[in-house]
């Protein structure tokens, strides 16, 4: 039996109503997510949210209970091997063997490839020359930082330049400085045709990698779209900020009748914000004449664009800082409750 | 528009293309150069012929024994660690207990003592894998192998294969130990390479053995807590003493002790073996045949349950 053609125009990943369970947790529940070739998806949402699981399952690492997916054209559960081919994959831990140098982990992962000994030398000098390794290229990797471990991981997930690429939480932990390089190899790489499917926690990351965001929560799809469609999906961002903390209560009130969206409140900060529905315009005169009118103090009013923050917390109720994956996002401390 | 199609030259699907309904082991790989070398589409590979395959699978089981191979050229010293547990052992029951363990026959305690701890080189096989590939599954270097398009098998037979070049080093510093403290094989240069074999075949059997439990495991702090596990499980045979003078619950266990058999066995082809008193179990009345025995069962069991492990790890 031989693995069929890949169809003529088909999206770099296909995914069609996956299901998967583990024990008495619904990891993913009618997946559904279709990535065009040569784009980056941004797979976002709090831990447990079922994100690695989707990625593990497009990877060929798992197998889903039901539904079926498609990467660069082959079944990851009738084909993973012809999906392998064509993969790059840097999971959440720094895959690269400590014990030996990063040159020759990035030589082994070139022979695995089948490069051929001479292949492989060459294919890791390059990656090495031109993600700026060389320096520490000798060194073992026990000895490296973890943004340079980090580093190296996902360069080994670039061996063989892949047609789809997936990073799971690629810049978890890193300083600003690692996660800019992560960002740049990933840029290049899609600039060359290479599909790439990130999962990360961090917003800004979505928002700055990603043409496309899909949203999860507790195993299922909630929303997709790009960042500008996502956020134009909610309305208008409203952040108040108080002379006395006391009042925050009251502001509250104003805020949900206003908005018709759940206030978030910051106490020490005396801040409050909330996201309106779509299409319910919060005009600014009308917000301060009912503040005005329920005795608050304001300080500071301020109506602008929603950030992916505020698409969160309006999608899921809760803002991503909440739950088990504390300290999340950009804005996070500004929206924490 | 998809850039992801491949050219009708290069299809997939065409002429032959590889099945991986075809073996467990399916192996594919670019046959020709990386797409990132010419500059094809991204994505458009042809496809791999069975003897493709094959050719691989020994590449791949190369690579990974190269891994474990440099990895011990960085690290000299984990040889050398390798050797203080039976030197440890060479001198506590060499010369300490030994002064005042009298066995049956001409033959010193130290005679009967160095096969015993050759024989536990070959058992702590173990160790060093479980606690590798509990470290490769931990760490994410399993499931980094496993995106891979490499052979299952080819995988581990690498890792195993190159352990078992360093143990054979080990080994041989062991064997030029004892010959410089008097210890002799006395029956002749083909029996004693056939007792060098018997262990080292050994040793490929607990490397599986570990490799098994060690991905079983997936953690490496668990599979260093249980790696001291092996410590009795070397005990309670003849390595150290006759098994005659064991109460007769432990004396089943020691002799039916697949350690115990390989340790006989290499008694045996090094013409070390002290006079029997009463009646042994099957095994150490035919040791190198339960030796065997023994190994190609454990292997049976292993093998597949290793490979199997791997292929479904975290799945």
């Amino acid at each position: 039996m031989s693995p069929p053609a890949s169809p003529p125009h088909h999206p770099a990943i296909e995914v069609r109503g996956i299901h998967k369970r583990f024990g008495d947790t619904l990891a993913l529940s009618d997946l559904d997510l279709v990535v065009p070739t040569g784009t980056v998806c941004g797979l976002l949402g709090p831990n447990g949210a079922g994100k690695t699981t989707a990625v593990r399952i497009l990877a060929t690492l798992t197998r889903p209970d039901a539904g079926r997916a498609h990467v660069a054209g082959f079944d990851v559960v009738r084909h993973p091997d012809e999906v392998r081919r064509r993969i790059g994959f840097a999971g959440q831990h720094a895959a690269v063997e400590e014990g030996i140098t990063g040159r020759e982990n990035l030589r082994l992962i070139g022979r695995l490839h089948h490069l051929g000994a001479r292949g492989a030398r060459r294919r890791a000098d390059e990656l090495l020359e031109r993600f700026g390794l060389l320096d520490a290229a000798d060194r073992l990797v026990r000895a490296y930082s973890g943004g340079m471990r980090r580093r190296l991981d996902v360069i080994a997930s670039l061996v063989v330049r892949p047609a789809v690429l997936f990073l799971d939480e690629p810049t978890t932990g890193l300083d600003p400085r690692s996660r800019n390089d992560i960002w740049t190899i990933v840029r290049e790489l899609v600039s060359e045709g290479t599909t790439v499917l990130l999962t990360t926690q961090y917003l800004d990351e979505a928002d700055r990698l990603a043409d496309d965001i899909a949203v999860l929560d507790h195993g299922r799809l909630i929303a997709a779209g790009s960042p500008a469609e996502l956020k134009a999906a909610i309305g208008t961002r409203v952040e108040v900020t108080l002379a006395d903390a006391d009042q925050l209560g009251a502001a509250a009130a104003v805020l949900a009748a206003l908005t018709g969206g759940e206030p978030v409140r910051d106490e020490p900060e005396r801040r409050i914000v909330a996201v309106s529905d779509p299409g319910r315009p919060v005009a600014l005169p009308g917000l301060v004449r009912d503040l005005d009118a329920a005795g608050v103090q304001a300080l500071d009013v301020a109506l602008g664009h929603p950030s992916l923050d505020d698409v969160f917390l309006a999608l899921t109720g809760r803002a991503a800082s909440d739950g088990p994956a504390a300290g999340l996002g950009l804005a996070a401390a500004a929206v924490a409750p | 528009m998809s850039t992801l199609v491949p050219s009708g030259r290069s299809r997939p699907g065409d002429a032959g293309g590889p099945s991986d309904a075809a073996g467990p082991s399916g192996d594919g790989g670019p046959s020709g150069t990386a797409p990132g070398a010419t500059g094809a589409p991204l994505g458009s590979l042809p496809p791999v012929s069975r003897a493709g395959r094959a050719r691989f699978a020994i590449s791949d089981a190369w690579a990974l024994a190269l891994r474990v191979l440099l990895y011990y050229r960085h690290s000299p010293g984990l040889i050398v660690a390798s050797l203080l547990a039976p030197l440890t052992m060479l001198l506590i029951f060499g010369y300490i207990f030994g002064s005042a363990i009298r066995v049956p026959g001409d033959a010193g305690y130290r005679e009967y003592l160095m096969p015993g701890l050759f024989t536990l080189i070959a058992a702590n096989g173990i160790m060093p894998s479980m606690t590798g590939a509990a470290r490769d599954a931990g760490r994410g270097v399993t499931d980094r192998l496993r995106t891979m398009p490499i052979s299952r098998s080819a995988a581990l037979f690498g890792q195993t294969v190159a352990d078992l070049v360093v143990s054979a080093a080990v080994l041989a510093m062991l064997l030029g130990l004892g010959l410089a403290l008097g210890w002799r094989a006395h029956d002749g240069l083909s029996r004693a390479a056939a007792g060098v074999a018997l262990l080292l075949l050994f040793r490929f059997v607990t490397n599986w053995i570990g490799v098994g439990l060690g991905l079983a495991i997936g953690r490496e702090d668990t599979a260093a807590q249980l790696s001291v596990l092996v410590f009795p499980l070397a005990m309670v045979t003849n390595v150290f003493v006759p098994t005659d003078g064991m109460p007769a619950w432990l004396r089943v266990i020691a002799e039916w002790n697949p350690i115990s058999a390989v340790a006989a066995a290499a008694r045996h082809l090094f013409g070390n073996e002290v006079p029997g008193t009463a009646a042994v179990a099957w095994p150490l009345a035919h040791p190198v045949a339960a030796a065997l025995a023994w190994s190609a069962l454990l292997l049976a069991v292993f093998i597949p349950l290793a490979v199997r492990a791997f292929a479904t790890h975290g799945r």
